[in-house]
């Protein structure tokens, strides 16, 4: 997918068919490469016209569900802060908003896969 | 506290007027991004993860009222009704739009504050200890020393293109409370054999990739000269730092490569000839205006005793209420870490609420710490049971400063667009494991910080127990050092082995605290334990669970 900011006030954008749409899910995705670079070039003329700043392209999946980005760091910028719902795009559409963490006491650790030794 | 005079209000009138003018040129298109990015790095603006970011500077973490209201006013008009009190004692709103910022600005200005020398390749926002001018420990208030390297150091022409940004700290008392020995330089007001006040200066401190303990390159600097001294300095780095690469541009870089006898050698070479022309000595009077600016508050004489209180206001003081230097005055801690809390995080309302009680008890003054919590530096004695009832009413009243829930932690990849992994999730599911407070008080003094990248700005290495978040193919990875200090024992932590994942940190903290309280001897802060025992142990336990599993 191919993302940026908006220049006015920096919200994160996604690139929908030449233009930009505010959701992740919304956005287009790009199973060619070539096509994913050839957006990423027609975005330039959004940055020469000052619109948007910091055009790129990143990694998602889909499934029956939807689009889910491959790393953390875009599930979070299409979320907002995971310790805030109230905050990002999630506050409008709660099904961003990531499970709860688990705490200690929690059901879930996932001890043996997750040190890398 | 110190006033702007009339040439520091106009200064800082025209950067907003000129900053106006930028983002106007900006949004017309006449300025492209490359070009505008600079000009709005030297206002404090970022832009983050999902925002842009404006950073505000609380010179030496200082504020007023008066000026804290305003804090909240912005958060409330132009934000998200909350701030982000930072490791660097600034104030970073996370979600103002471009187009309000110039407005932004102007309202700072009116309440005498400014987001200047908050990035960029600079002297940036000098740091001092959170308790100037109260401290029962204090050799004399770092605050107008403080104010004087602020005035030297803004927009001196020698100094806008420095090889990388630079920070300077200042303290005045033998417990270090400013992580004076982790900064590019340091002031330590100091008195020597005779009783006569100077200052020693540390140079060559530093967190991120690369971090070093300064070293001293001036055992006792006149007063007069400290800004000579300091602009010595400051001339060997920028003719010797390198800027061919970013990675090895700090001071800490050259003054470790030159070694401590040469870099103290430049320096002297330096010195000399800035004093033989005597052009760079602070006037007396001068130093006599400032120094006015910072005379302490018409205290009372009190009653030195605190009233009785139930178990939660007993609790407070016990870890929040620290000696003052005037009789029947505290200085108290307002924690910004409320167990499930965002470290350093205070809303609109809160900020609010704390102006009226500073106005009401606190003779209208507060600090931010570096330790990203706020000090009422004068608070009488008998008002600490209101002073406590209303904290705990703001939800401000954790009675947990210096324990193990105190945590620090950057924002992380929640908002920073550095980041490699969250520091704020692993925060709170830390304090949470620890919340019963017999248990913290059992632990005693045992501080974690916590960064979401090799950038440092929740200073890992300093902690006695430091955690560093590092991306592994995309996922969240936690390395684990122990044994960092940022006081007067300064120390770099160690790193203990392979990273822990998201769900195991957590559970790795607490194995090494039980193992700590099972190797600890009388009085022993986790710090000595491990300065005695070595990583060994720690590591054993730490990794007990996932030995046994790959084997």
């Amino acid at each position: 997918m191919l993302t940026a900011n908006r220049l006015v006030d920096g919200d994160v954008l996604y690139w929908k068919q030449g233009g930009w749409v505010l959701a992740l899910k919304e956005g287009e995705v790009f199973a060619d490469p070539a096509a994913a670079d050839a957006a990423l070039a027609a975005a330039q003329a959004f940055v020469t016209q000052n619109k948007v700043v910091n055009p790129y392209l990143f990694d998602v999946k889909t499934d029956a569900h939807g689009i889910h980005p491959v790393k953390e760091r875009e599930i979070i910028r299409a979320a907002g802060p995971t310790v805030r719902g109230d905050l990002g795009k999630q506050a409008g559409d709660p099904s961003l908003r990531p499970p709860p963490r688990a705490r200690s006491g929690a059901t879930v650790r996932m001890k043996d896969d997750d040190v890398s030794i | 506290m110190y006033r702007y005079d009339e040439f520091d209000a106009r200064f800082v009138a025209e950067r907003v007027a000129q900053f106006r003018g930028q983002v106007a040129r900006r949004l017309s298109g006449e300025l492209n991004e490359d070009q505008f990015k600079p000009l709005r790095l030297m206002n404090g603006l970022y832009l983050q993860l999902h925002a842009y970011m404006l950073r505000v500077a609380v010179p030496y973490g200082t504020l007023n009222a008066r000026q804290l209201r305003m804090l909240a006013h912005i958060a409330r008009k132009y934000d998200r009704g909350y701030g982000h009190f930072t490791t660097r004692q600034n104030i970073q709103y996370n979600w103002p739009k471009l187009v309000d910022v110039p407005d932004i600005l102007s309202d700072l200005a009116s309440v005498e504050m400014h987001a200047i020398q908050t990035s960029g390749n600079c002297i940036r926002n000098v740091t001092a200890d959170h308790f100037a001018g109260a401290a029962a420990d204090e050799i004399e208030d770092p605050r107008p020393l403080a104010e004087i390297i602020r005035q030297w150091s803004s927009l001196h022409p020698e100094f806008v293109f420095l090889p990388r940004k630079f920070k300077i700290a200042v303290g005045a008392s033998a417990h270090d409370r400013a992580a004076l020995k982790y900064h590019d330089m340091a002031v330590e007001i100091v008195k020597n054999a005779a009783g006569e006040t100077g200052y020693r200066v540390l140079v060559g401190g530093g967190m991120g990739r690369t971090p070093y303990i300064g070293f001293v390159v001036g055992d006792f600097v006149a007063k007069p000269d400290i800004l000579a001294f300091l602009e010595s300095v400051m001339r060997v780095y920028n003719q010797s730092g390198r800027r061919d690469n970013k990675f090895k541009a700090r001071i800490k870089i050259l003054a470790n490569a030159l070694g401590e006898e040469e870099m103290r050698n430049q320096v002297m070479r330096e010195f000399a000839e800035i004093r033989a022309r005597g052009t760079l000595q602070v006037p007396a009077e001068e130093l006599a205006r400032i120094d006015a600016y910072f005379a302490p508050p018409p205290f009372e004489d009190l009653k030195d005793e605190i009233p009785e209180g139930g178990k939660d206001f007993r609790d407070w003081v016990r870890t929040n209420v620290h000696p003052h230097r005037a009789r029947g005055y505290a200085i108290a801690t307002i924690s910004l870490k409320p167990i499930g809390g965002v470290p350093g995080d205070a809303s609109a309302a809160q900020m609010d609420a704390l102006a009226d009680l500073m106005d009401r008890f606190a003779m209208s003054e507060i600090r931010v710490s570096h330790e990203q919590n706020l000090v009422l530096p004068h608070a009488r004695k008998r008002d600490l049971p209101a002073i406590h009832a209303r904290l705990a009413e703001l939800g401000l009243g954790t009675p947990n400063a210096g324990l193990i829930t105190d945590i620090i932690a950057c924002p992380g990849l929640d908002y920073c667009d550095l980041a490699n992994a969250r520091s704020i999730p692993i925060a709170q599911d830390i304090a949470a494991r620890f919340a019963d407070l017999d248990r913290q008080h059992e632990i005693g003094e045992l501080k974690i910080k916590i960064s979401g990248c090799i950038n440092a700005c929740g200073h890992h290495h300093a902690g006695h127990i430091g955690i560093l978040g590092v991306d592994k193919k995309g996922v969240e990875f936690y390395q684990l050092q122990l044994g960092g200090s940022g006081a007067e024992d300064a120390s770099i932590g160690d790193i203990m082995g392979p990273g822990f994942g998201e769900h195991e940190i957590g559970p790795a903290v607490e194995r090494v605290v039980k193992a700590y309280l099972t190797l600890r001897k009388d009085g022993e802060r986790f710090l000595d334990t491990y300065r005695r025992v070595g990583m060994e142990p720690f590591k054993n336990i730490a990794y007990l669970d996932q030995l046994y599993a790959a084997h």
